[in-house]
């Protein structure tokens, strides 16, 4: 269960694992997300967006930053390895119809979870114009995939080392303004770039979708760690979303509480970080060894 | 041996020397036997460890203890008990020195005796209509059946002398379970029994429910859940944990395309109510259960090893009275809070946890506040919670339910100051499994509404525990189950 079949690193810390998990692949729908864990014992249970999935193969695909103490350890994963716990689909499936303009923002790894998203809103007879955001030209993700599946493509970089130099906010901006504005908006990646996206859409009255990805442990809605405020109402983002109307969405506040945990994750961080180092210098130490004799 | 429990052994071992032979023993002498001790850690020391805090009675206390019993031949016991254990008979087996002969009784009528033992309402249920009891005034001082039923139910797993459960022929027939606490654990077992396929589908990595998410460790060591769905595998039933129904797969699926012949939805009441004040989304708040699963099923208590953070804090208020309120309470304690404070809207008398819990609680420092009721979390300018504001209550009229209502002071306002709010006022029905499969009907509160033979709206799918009676006990959820294996049993034998 769950073996690895591929793994790809898409650029620094970004990791790509392709995996068996049949059910999944059946019976996921765009917009849909896994709890995983890479220690059955002792590990924690993160949500990762699915990225892409094969039917035929039997196959998901998740993308992710190596940057906490679980995505450390999933990237130290290789083909043939198992993931030990992975539970989904979870979450509703994005609302996919036909609005007409549909404009994607993806922010970083955001991207990879709008991929399924800009298949199904091209499928269902949108045009599809997708945003893709990054700090720098090596972060770009998946861009192969998402002029694939959308109508039309523009790629921004903070520092200008690629495409447009500047946020995601500008394109989106100018299409709102145009004559052809979007009929929807949808929008992945940190919070604050979510934020601004729904800040900018916002005066237009262009319904814009956002994706949250909060912290949580059991993804089924029995702790409530993953709650948000959307409209002045608490939601629970992995069983009533995670898409939410992001005019409603009080980001301060779940910008504050994702960081509740952030010196332990730091902690925690370091642990993996300094286990690897050990790895490291012990095989050198091994290796050396060997070229001595 | 700890100190206390030498010491307390032998007490118990003087005293049995003393009363000479058993066998004859006149009521009267039976009734001046004092009820033997529970053996416990240290409170203090206690406070810093996740070990199960009652230790057991040893022979000689459990032997003592069940010379206390008067084998009333009216068995006001076996009458509170939700089960019926024919307790009078168990407990005369425990008095005679036959501890197998125990077991086999009170597993005629209960599965999981080693968890009952430790954590049902005994003084509400068996030991309420227990005549010792009566004699001495006070249901605490009743014979001690959850204690006597932990005795023998341990040395049976801990001798290793418990049997696999016979099954019957291959019938063919094929049934999901879906969740694995209490409720599940009982059906799977029995549906097995009758030679079925079980495959049993829980949605989080590891099995047991409650009690492997909610209840602590040191009320309830895993190891013994973990024992129990060994057990079950050994018996041939299939477990497939990371899986939830309604998602993974609908249950229409199951029944329709995957070759299911019928189901069972033990799914629980795990959705968290919140208090609904001002405040609750700041840093620093919790729902029970989220604090609960970070540490018992993620064991962010083992902080170095494990992966899952919890919230380091000095000052936490716990909001509730029940079980649950007092297991959060009593995790901070020993996740290293200075102070805990547990806020109850009504007094103590009202209150839903066990009467050991309560006791307990108490002995390790957790401050009761009762008649006061939370109006607002506050906070700094980061959002992290810096205070709870109570009002003072009075008791008002009863209400419907014949509970006094508690009614707050205008002005009695005020702010105790922690860094940590622990919501742990109830849960309600888990929705996934209805809101999936609108065959499925449910009352206004979203319990699964069933008929006598525990069957929902659907057919030959059933239902059991807390998803059909809100947030219960261990015990009920054990005994539904059981009561919809028999007709699910009666459905597949085509006598239904
Ligand atoms: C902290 C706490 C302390 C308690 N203390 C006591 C006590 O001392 N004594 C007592 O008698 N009772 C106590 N209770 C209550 C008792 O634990 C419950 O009444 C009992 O566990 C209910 O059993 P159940 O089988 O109905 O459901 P649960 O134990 O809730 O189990 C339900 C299981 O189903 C799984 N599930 C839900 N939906 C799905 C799905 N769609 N697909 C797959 N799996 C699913 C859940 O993950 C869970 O594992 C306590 C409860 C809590 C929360
Ligand atoms: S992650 Fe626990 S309720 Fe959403």
């Amino acid at each position: 269960m769950n073996r690895i079949v591929s793994k790809r690193l898409l650029a620094n810390d970004l990791c790509e694992l392709e995996f068996e998990a049949p059910h999944i692949a059946r019976g996921h729908k765009a917009g849909q997300f896994l709890v995983l864990q890479a220690d059955h014992d002792w590990g924690e249970r993160i949500p990762l967006t699915i990225a892409d999935a094969n039917e035929s193969a039997g196959t998901v695909t998740v993308v992710f930053q190596a940057v906490g103490a679980t995505t450390i350890k999933l990237a130290r994963f290789n083909p043939g390895d198992c993931i030990p716990d992975v539970l989904g689909p979870l979450g509703n499936p994005s609302d996919v119809r036909k609005f007409g303009r549909v404009v994607l923002c993806g922010g970083g790894i955001g991207v990879a979870p709008i991929h399924p998203i800009a298949q199904a809103m091209r499928a269902a007879g949108n045009h599809v114009t997708s945003i893709l955001a990054a700090r720098t030209k090596d972060l770009v993700i998946f861009e192969n995939r998402m002029r694939a599946a959308s109508d039309e493509v523009i790629v921004c970089t903070d520092d200008g080392s690629y495409g447009r130099k500047g946020l995601v906010t500008a394109p989106l901006k100018e299409m709102c303004e145009s004559a052809t504005p979007p009929d929807r908006v949808i929008a992945i990646g940190p919070p604050v770039m979510m934020k601004f996206c729904a800040a900018t859409t916002k005066p237009f009255g262009i319904p814009t979708i956002v994706s949250l990805n909060t912290i949580m442990i059991d993804g089924t809605g029995m702790c409530g760690g993953c709650r948000v405020m959307v409209g002045g109402k608490m939601k629970f983002v992995c069983v009533d979303g995670p898409d939410f109307d992001g005019h409603e969405v009080d980001w301060d506040n779940m910008m504050k509480r994702m960081r509740a945990f952030r010196p332990f994750e730091e902690e925690a961080r370091r642990r993996v970080r300094d286990h690897e180092c050990n790895i490291d210098k012990a095989a050198r130490a091994i290796a050396a060894a060997k070229e001595d004799r | 041996m700890n100190a206390q429990v030498e010491t307390l052994d032998a007490a118990a071992r003087a005293e049995l020397d003393a009363l000479g032979d058993l066998g004859s023993l006149a009521p009267a002498v039976r009734s001046k036997i004092a009820q033997r001790e529970m053996p416990s850690q240290d409170p203090k020391t206690r406070v810093s460890n996740m070990d199960e805090v009652a230790l057991g009675y040893t022979e000689a206390m459990a032997r003592l203890e069940a010379q206390r019993c008067l084998q009333c031949p009216t068995k006001p016991c076996t009458a509170g008990c939700p089960v019926a254990i024919d307790i009078p008979r168990f407990i005369k087996a425990v008095a005679c020195g036959d501890d197998a002969g125990a077991v086999a009784t009170i597993k005629e009528s209960s599965l999981l005796p080693s968890i009952c033992g430790r954590v049902c309402p005994q003084e509400r249920q068996c030991m309420k209509g227990c005549t010792v009891g009566k004699i001495a005034r006070d249901p605490a001082k009743a014979v001690a059946i959850g204690r006597l039923e932990r005795y023998v139910a341990d040395l049976e797993r801990e001798r290793g002398e418990e049997s696999v459960p016979a099954v019957a022929p291959p019938t063919g027939k094929r049934v999901a379970v879906v969740g694995s606490g209490p409720a599940s654990l009982a059906f799977a077992a029995d549906v097995r029994r009758a030679g079925h396929e079980v495959v049993v589908f829980e949605a989080l990595h590891k099995c047991g429910g409650v009690l492997s998410y909610g209840i602590p460790e040191f009320r309830l060591p895993k190891a013994i859940v973990e024992h129990e769905v060994e057990s079950l595998r050994r018996m041939g039933v299939e477990i497939r944990t990371d899986f939830v129904v309604g998602r993974s797969r609908s249950l229409s699926d199951l029944l329709s395309e995957d070759g299911f012949d019928a189901a069972f939805v033990g799914s629980g009441a795990g959705l968290p109510r919140f208090a609904g004040i001002p405040g609750e989304n700041l840093v620093g708040v919790f729902s029970a259960n989220e604090y609960l699963t970070r540490s018992n099923l993620m064991k962010a208590y083992a902080e170095g090893r494990a992966d899952t953070p919890f919230y380091h804090a000095r000052r936490v208020a716990v909001l509730g009275g029940g079980n649950v309120a007092m297991d959060a309470a009593r995790t901070a304690l020993r996740l290293g809070a200075e102070a805990v404070h547990l806020v109850y809207r009504r007094t103590e008398a009202e209150m839903p946890a066990r009467a050991e819990e309560v006791a307990h609680a108490k002995e390790e420092g957790v401050v009761f506040r009762t008649l006061s009721a939370p109006t607002r979390v506050v906070g700094d300018e980061n959002d992290v919670v810096t205070g709870l504001e109570t009002v003072r209550c009075e008791l008002g009229e009863p209400d419907a339910s014949g509970r006094r209502s508690p009614v707050p002071v205008p002005g009695s306002e005020e702010v105790l100051p922690v860094d940590c709010v622990i919501v742990a006022i109830g849960n309600s029905s888990n929705p996934l499994v209805p809101l999936t499969t609108p065959e499925i009907r449910t009352d206004s509160k979203g319990r699964i509404v069933v008929d006598a033979n525990h069957e929902t709206t659907m057919r030959n799918v059933f239902a059991g525990g807390d998803i059909v009676l809100g947030a219960a006990t261990v015990i009920l959820a054990m005994g539904e189950g059981r009561a919809a294996a028999r007709a699910c049993n009666a459905r597949l034998a085509g006598a239904l």
